[in-house]
């Protein structure tokens, strides 16, 4: 299949693919850096419920509010 | 941005664009001197203006940074430049491509129009070394708006010295669009349409992960105190979230 179409494609075809390949390569470069970078937002997501879980842990532990919380985790 | 309508904004995205290169490739007819070769032009023209036109919008949220004072406009700003730097690793990449198979030369120096895109794409490539030399975060801010404000003048103006120079090979950029026959033309300006809401989609996507990113770095200060956020430079603008 791919003999057929290199005999119907002009000789310069290659530089045409080569230029949409750039696009493409680039597209997929900048989309694979925002996946790294919603890996990170993932794991700060998981860090926050993880310190919500504990605060409400301790207000459970201690409802007057007699514990400081400042600076938490406890 | 909601999510229902970044939603849309993909698709029209990708519709356009695969329908505006399905044109190139298959209805668009193949031009007289330069062949199968000239298909590059549905691809490189439209980077092309939509980086210089995203240069131009990151000036005019810079403005709007320097009289609001508002740091979202800093981060539009910075995002618009971001994106359109991209593009313009793309047009010059593509470009010397499309040089390589017409003239023989991957870079010609003496042509105006290449020489000129270069000088803007590496005056730009400047601007996020010089936010991330300037530690603190209102002078970083303003220094890089009147940075986005002076070179998005100067953009149009290279633009328009340029038309006016005389060119040797590269033809010129509108003109030439303007002598297109129908076919070439519907192609072009679909293609040119769907880079332009790539363009607005990827600019959407980045504002919306920094934005995320702002808050939660907001809640977890609400969480755990100044301590639980590690101290860190960076080029990107910081965003104040309650």
């Amino acid at each position: 299949m791919l003999l057929a179409a290199s005999n119907v494609l002009p000789d310069n075809a290659g530089y045409v693919a080569a230029a949409y390949l750039v696009f493409l390569a680039l597209l997929l470069i900048y989309v694979g850096i925002m996946a790294y970078k919603l890996i990170n937002v993932q794991r700060d997501v998981a860090e926050i419920t993880e310190l919500a879980e504990r605060r409400l842990d301790t207000d459970a532990a201690d409802p007057a509010g007699t514990h400081d919380r400042e600076g938490t985790p406890a | 941005m909601s999510g229902t309508r970044l939603r849309a904004l993909s698709v029209a995205t990708v519709v356009t664009l695969i329908t505006g290169y399905a044109l190139a490739a298959f209805v668009a007819p193949m031009d007289a001197d330069q062949g199968f070769i000239q298909k590059i032009f549905y691809l490189h023209v439209p980077m092309a203006i939509v980086a210089l036109c995203g240069f131009i919008f990151a000036g005019l949220c810079a403005i709007a940074h320097l009289r609001t004072d508002d740091a979202k406009w800093d981060l539009r700003a910075y995002v618009a430049i971001h994106i359109s730097i991209i593009l313009g690793v793309g047009v010059l990449l593509t470009g010397a491509i499309w040089a390589k198979a017409s003239w023989g030369h991957y870079w010609v120096w003496d042509e105006p129009t290449l020489v000129s895109f270069l000088i803007i794409f590496l005056l730009y490539a400047t601007y996020t070394p010089l936010r991330f030399s300037i530690e603190d975060r209102d002078k970083q801010a303003r220094y890089a708006s009147v940075f986005a404000i002076t070179a998005g003048a100067f953009v149009p103006l290279n633009f328009l010295a340029v038309r006016a120079a005389t060119s040797l090979v590269h033809p010129r950029t509108l003109s030439s669009a303007d002598n297109l026959p129908g076919a070439m033309r519907t192609a072009f300006l679909v293609c040119l349409l769907g880079m332009t809401l790539l363009y607005v989609l990827l600019w959407q996507y980045e504002i919306a992960h920094k934005t995320t990113v702002a808050q939660l770095r907001a809640l977890k200060r609400r969480l755990a105190g100044d301590e639980g956020l590690r101290p860190r430079r960076s080029a990107a603008p910081e965003l104040q979230v309650r």
